[in-house]
């Protein structure tokens, strides 16, 4: 058994909130560089150039790549021989609120949800799971809200053809437009429940944005088909003509990360999860 | 700035004052504006930013301070342009029942760059709260700006940059 100490974890978010905001992921920076590079409009062009100096400035300065700061998802993998001395869920929430202090991140999350009030840094929407081993890996997640708005669920027969699940996925970035900040990054979970299939949608996100390179086995209901769908999906997507800012232009998306689950006979869930070209996490592990 | 000058597309550099309202501030204008009850900024001829920056860091002017989603405001914009609003800045598209009151008072919407906070801090040079400061991020605060990029994204004809529909 390893012990871990609530008081580190605390201290470990709030380092991860600053990350985080401040830092865009090298993955992101890199997608956003390749798509300036390939971009012809010249309006597209401008606002990706925009987005890619508001990067190196919001680093230098630190001050938030996007002022609204998310609601705080914080995803736990809890190794099963780690043992946390105090109160893992009140640590993590205590390290948000330290952490957003002390960036001067946004208190956007209010209280209560039909009365609203005056908002605070939490509670953090946390998502623990345990997995083998004696680390406690930590990502902070703060998720803008612009682009959650357009978050998307359909509950698909078990029979329905992979074509009709392709159009609603490209349908949902269609019906986002211009609004949530495009370049996206497209995050989809398919299988599980309802439920389910949203979690896996924003987990997918997590996943690194450049392009994996084409896995061996192409068998269509393996790891290799769902690489061709993604492959596929952003094609479709960037033929959308959406564009950085919903101004025209190449990139509508950088990228669509898929991640699948198993289901039951009876349907098959599909989840969409749009993020902003402002795609902000940092993880960490202890050990 | 001569607002029927500006086609949509047409890309500025705005110097002068904005106040940032967002969803709970544009609640309370509207209420206000029902109950003909006295308005804590002149709406007569402003600039509203669909904004809610972060906190201001020490030492400087403020946080990051993009735009937000437009739309969310829709509801409400069209008794604001009535009650004397000349300008939004905001991202994403309006609805039709905004864009003809767009139209028909003679006003503009503009664009900047969403999702660049940091960046655009740069073009502010003063900020202060001047009304609902319980509202947190969503108080209205009258910014100073100099070179502030904006595009114009629905002229005073109604023509649109994101086209038709």
């Amino acid at each position: 058994m390893k012990t871990i100490s609530a008081k580190k974890i605390q201290n470990v978010v709030a380092d991860l909130c600053l990350e985080a905001n401040f830092i865009l992921r090298r993955d992101v920076l890199a997608c956003l560089k390749a798509a300036y590079a390939r971009e012809t409009n010249p309006r597209a062009k401008k606002a990706l150039a925009a987005i890619i100096k508001n990067a190196a400035e919001a680093r230098k300065e630190k001050l938030a790549i996007c002022q609204d700061t998310g609601l705080p998802c914080v995803f736990v993998e809890l190794g099963s021989a780690v043992r946390v001395a105090g109160d893992l869920k009140a640590a993590i929430n205590k390290g948000i609120e330290i952490g957003y202090k002390r960036g001067c991140l946004r208190n956007s999350v209010v209280r209560d949800p039909v009365l609203r009030g005056a908002p605070g840094f939490t509670p953090a929407l946390i998502h623990i799971d345990i997995v083998p081993g004696d680390k406690l890996k930590l990502t902070v997640m703060p998720k803008g809200f612009g682009c959650e708005n357009k978050t998307q669920l359909k509950m698909f027969r078990p029979t329905a053809k992979i074509e009709e699940v392709k159009r609603f996925i490209v349908d949902a970035v269609k019906c986002a437009g211009p609004d949530a900040c495009p370049p996206y990054v497209v995050g989809v979970g398919i299988g599980g429940s309802a439920d389910y299939a949203c979690l896996l949608a924003k987990k997918a996100l997590l996943r690194s944005v450049v392009r994996r390179p084409s896995p061996v086995v192409r068998n269509r209901n393996t790891e290799y088909g769902i690489w061709n769908m993604e492959r596929i999906l952003l094609r479709l997507i960037n033929r959308l003509g959406i564009g950085p800012m919903g101004l025209g232009g190449k990139c509508t998306a950088l990228a669509v990360n898929i991640a699948t689950y198993p289901t039951h006979i009876a349907g098959l869930p599909v989840a969409v999860n749009i993020s902003c070209h402002a795609l902000r996490s940092a993880t960490r592990a202890l050990s | 700035m001569q607002i029927k000058n500006l086609k949509a597309g047409k890309e500025i550099l705005y110097s002068g004052v904005l106040y940032t309202a967002r969803d709970q501030a544009h609640k309370r204008l509207v209420e206000a504006i029902k109950k003909k009850k006295k308005l804590p900024v002149d709406l007569k001829g402003a600039v509203i930013y669909y904004c809610g920056p972060t906190r201001t860091p020490k030492g400087k002017v403020i946080g990051s301070c993009g735009p937000t989603t437009a739309s969310r405001m829709d509801e409400f914009a069209v008794a604001l342009l009535k009650a004397g609003v000349k300008a939004m800045i905001g991202k994403g598209r309006r609805s039709p029942e905004v864009i003809a009151a767009i139209k028909k008072y003679q006003a503009v919407y503009f664009l900047t760059y969403a999702g660049c906070g940091a960046l655009l801090a740069k073009f502010v040079k003063k900020a202060k709260p001047v009304a609902y400061r319980d509202l947190g991020p969503e108080a209205i605060l009258k910014l100073e700006v100099k070179n502030f990029p904006l595009i114009v994204g629905i002229d005073a004809k109604g023509g649109s940059i994101y086209g038709k529909g």
